[in-house]
């Protein structure tokens, strides 16, 4: 038989390739749901808390109207909830059930391809639904357009952020219910306190000192601070050096188990 | 080393009638399941409760009292008092629907976990009728869990809002019989996110977060057309100790919306199951 | 007068979706018996309609046409009280992957109303029969392949059923396994269960089918006791013959004219026979050298085979 020589793309975005194929099945839900996300809340935002916040013209705002504060915290918070949801479960899957993983480790695809190539395709969807968070935002007039595009490359970088500690340890993960609990009990709570919906000035002392040392508000703290055009470079310097941290950090952890867990 | 089993010789007369276990055995199997998996109750006590904090008391600062309620300054509804009784009903609602809607399809299809169970005297009227059932004591459960959360944060202002436990089984009712019937529709674990573009639609409108006024009227009707609006209705009158005849409006709608979803869902399931 | 049999299909039919384009017939007019105390054995190539057949023997698929008497009910209108009388060991095992090994007992009993002390007591005893006993306290996720199967027999077993359905029993185990769940299965027959099986295992169907029916593209082919078959359908012994292609062209027609029937097949040839020796020998007087040569009795895959084909069905 003559030497079969690896010919065509890099090994890692053969395994993207797999997941892109797959996402020709499904892509047209994923864009009606990165559309209407952000326009049902900005429109129940904007047209029912809005009116009730503006009313008393919230001191800790700033002056600035609550649609225009609120729309880079949401645009921050979703691109981590899509990385979870695009890391956690696929992952688990990709390991357990499903086992493409598994098949996919049996060929000249080495573990960190194969890692690399599942990153690239959850960075593209995070990307994907941040731009169309953003040009919602810009439709509503709560962002200007030139600003929005900054807005996509940091949803990216969230992403990065989260989907490396993510796949790191949804790929050791056996129980699906492992996966909702991480949920509950981590993304939740980042969601909802991190500066998304309020500032966290708002907050009691440690609980405000909490809120601001986690990922999710350095994401949104970088996002505001760009579309609201408050940026100093020093503030996104700290925002962007903590997020390529861990995601370097997450990195190097989801190297270690995927090698682990796929050529055990 | 092995004992013999019992096996008595078949007879064709003289059999006692057949028995099933009925809904209660299909209560018994998500308990027995529970007992390993109660954490996962607690944890939905806990996504009300963080919603509850973060939007009661951090977007509470930035809104003060709520317009359009009764009274103004020291008397009126302050935002946590408006935001908990909404919450407390998303919790019933999505405590039942998840059940019958996320658990079932599962069973229903990756688990075939019906297929073995409908080989035994036990129907599908059985299984519907269980299924719902645990959906409700478990929405009730949250609820009752939620409750007490509410209490100790000092949010409950009249007695009546004991009328939650009641209205929270109603509402259980009327989402656990429409989860049944979603679940029938469902053609993969893809369609789940159609769901989501239904819920969170109605989560965020359902005036869960500011009240029906803000709305022109025509908007408002559609509102009111929502069975999330009813449930908050049915929860947030007695919570903010309005208590009248009113009440009997989301009630009745519930029942019947309940009623019906129920008994197109047992048509549909049947078919499902019995192919 | 002869005992009732348990199970008695008549001109019995299963059509699936809607009548017209998209109807298919999966099985076509079937009448058979199944007797008290018997093994029963469904046989058939993968398509042929046995699983559809048992479906409905458990009434768990309605019947399309013809008559199902089962227990002396009609399955199709007394389905809870036949089911309260039959134990189903489906093709996958559908155990409750939730649930412990002893739990998946305890509540499947409880689906057939059986009391808490009584199905505590039965589910202790059939772990013991399914040899589950260490096991009864750990998730189903834990068990081998074998040990799944055994708790799905067990659970069938729980509510002491008159007969017990299987399809396919043993299809994916190993031979360890394989041989454990027969003795179990003879166990039970011999405490009088009656058990009505589907296999596509010959050597599984002779060992444990006191009487057994083929079927082919939704109907029944033969019906009989496996010696019966191979006597019917059959010669007593085969003979296999390996040549080299220059043989095989050279004496190839020699051999043919020494047996009634004969196979050519793409490696061997078939030279079915009374008297496999003397063929042999008859063979080796030919002058043809073959590679390998061997004499071996009938056996029900010969029938199987005779009956419906090499062909490949899917």
């Amino acid at each position: 038989m003559p030497e079969r020589t690896v010919t065509g793309a890099a090994p890692a975005l053969r395994e993207l390739g797999y997941w892109l194929h797959r996402y020709r099945r499904i892509w047209r839900g994923t864009v009606v749901i990165s559309v209407a996300n952000p326009l049902l809340f900005l429109t129940a935002l904007g047209a029912g808390l809005g009116k009730l916040i503006n009313t008393r013209t919230a001191a800790a705002l700033h002056g600035t109207p609550y649609l225009h504060f609120v729309l880079p915290g949401l645009l921050a918070a979703a691109a981590m909830q899509t990385t979870y949801v695009e890391a956690a479960g696929p992952v688990l899957q990709s390991v357990r059930t499903r086992g493409n993983y598994r098949a996919a480790a049996t060929t000249p695809l080495d573990p960190t391809d194969i890692l690399y190539g599942h990153l690239l395709f959850i960075l593209l969807r995070v990307t994907m639904t941040g731009a169309m968070f953003a040009l919602v935002g810009a439709a509503f007039g709560t962002v200007g357009a030139t600003r929005a595009l900054l807005l996509a490359p940091c949803t990216t970088l969230i992403g990065l952020a989260f989907a490396t500690p993510v796949a790191a340890w949804a790929v050791t993960v056996s129980r699906p219910a492992s996966l909702t609990m991480m949920m509950r009990f981590a993304i939740l709570p980042l969601y909802m306190f991190s500066g998304t919906f309020f500032p966290t000035t708002g907050l009691p002392g440690p609980l405000r000192d909490l809120a601001e040392a986690t990922p999710l508000w350095h994401g949104v703290e970088l996002c505001r601070s760009l579309a609201l055009g408050t940026a100093t470079a020093a503030a996104t310097a700290v925002h962007v050096g903590y997020l390529a941290a861990m995601a370097a950090v997450g990195l190097w952890a989801a190297r270690r188990s995927y090698r682990r867990v796929l050529h055990a | 080393m092995t004992a013999a089993v019992d096996l008595p010789t078949p007879t064709l007369s003289g059999r006692p009638p057949a028995r099933s276990g009925g809904a209660r055995a299909m209560v018994l199997r998500n308990v027995m399941i529970y007992r390993h998996t109660w954490p996962l109750l607690a944890a939905e006590v806990f996504e009300p409760v963080l919603y509850l904090v973060s939007f009661g008391i951090g977007i509470g600062a930035l809104v003060g009292h709520v317009p359009g309620t009764a009274g103004t300054g020291e008397g009126a509804v302050r935002y946590p008092q408006f935001v908990a009784p909404a919450l407390l009903a998303t919790a019933a609602m999505n405590g039942a629907m998840n059940e019958t809607t996320f658990n079932m399809f599962g069973k229903l299809r990756t688990d075939r976990t019906y297929e073995s169970i409908l080989t035994t005297p036990m129907t599908v009227w059985d299984v519907a009728l269980g299924e719902t059932c645990w959906a409700l004591l478990r929405g009730a459960l949250v609820t009752a869990g939620f409750l007490l959360v509410v209490l100790a944060l000092g949010l409950v202002g009249s007695a009546w809002a004991l009328l939650v436990l009641p209205s929270a089984l109603l509402i259980g009712f009327a989402f656990a019989s429409l989860g049944l019937l979603v679940v029938t529709l469902l053609r993969n674990w893809q369609d789940f996110q159609l769901i989501q573009l239904v819920m969170l639609p109605m989560f965020l409108f359902a005036t869960t977060f500011y009240p029906l006024g803000v709305y022109p009227r025509p908007v408002q009707l559609l509102v009111e057309c929502l069975p999330l609006y009813q449930s908050i209705e049915l929860l947030r009158q007695p919570f903010l100790g309005q208590v009248g005849p009113a009440l009997l409006v989301p009630a009745a709608y519930l029942l019947v919306f309940g009623t019906a979803s129920l008994a197109v869902a047992l048509r549909r399931l049947e078919t499902t199951l019995r192919g | 007068m002869p005992p009732q049999p348990l199970v008695t299909a008549r001109r019995l039919r299963k059509v699936y979706g809607k009548p017209g384009a998209r109807e298919f017939t999966a099985v076509d007019g079937i009448d058979f018996e199944v007797r008290r105390g018997e093994a029963f054995g469904l046989l058939g190539a993968n398509g042929a309609g046995k699983s559809s057949t048992m479906r409905m023997i458990a009434c768990v698929s309605p019947v399309s046409g013809g008559d199902l008497t089962i227990l002396g009910r009609d399955a199709a209108t007394d389905g809870p009280a036949i089911r309260a009388r039959l134990g189903v060991v489906p093709q996958d095992d559908t155990v409750d992957t939730e649930l412990t090994v002893r739990e998946n007992l305890l509540i499947y009993g409880r689906y057939f109303g059986l009391s808490k002390v009584e199905v505590r007591r039965r589910a202790a005893e059939l772990l013991e029969f399914a040899r589950l006993t260490e096991k009864a306290d750990e998730s189903v996720g834990a068990l081998s392949g074998g040990m799944r199967r055994r708790l799905t027999i067990a659970r069938a077993l729980v509510n002491s059923p008159d007969i017990v359905l299987l399809d396919e029993p043993t299809t994916g185990l190993d031979p360890q396994a394989r041989h454990l769940l027969w003795e179990r299965l003879f166990q039970l027959k011999r405490e009088g269960v009656t058990l009505l099986l589907t296999t596509h295992y010959m050597d599984e169907a002779e060992q444990l089918c006191d009487r057994l029916v083929v079927m082919d593209s939704g109907r029944i082919v033969a019906e009989g006791a496996p010696a019966e078959l191979i006597s019917r359908y059959t010669t007593r012994e085969v003979v296999e013959l390996r040549l080299t292609d220059g043989d095989r062209a050279t004496y190839g027609d020699e051999l043919r004219s020494l047996v009634a029937r004969f196979e050519d097949l793409a490696d061997r040839l078939l030279l079915y026979t009374d008297d496999g020796e003397d063929v042999l020998s008859r063979a080796h007087a030919t002058g043809a050298r073959p590679i390998t040569a061997l004499v071996r009795r009938s056996t029900l895959e010969d029938v199987f085979l005779t009956l419906t084909g090499r062909s490949l069905v899917d």
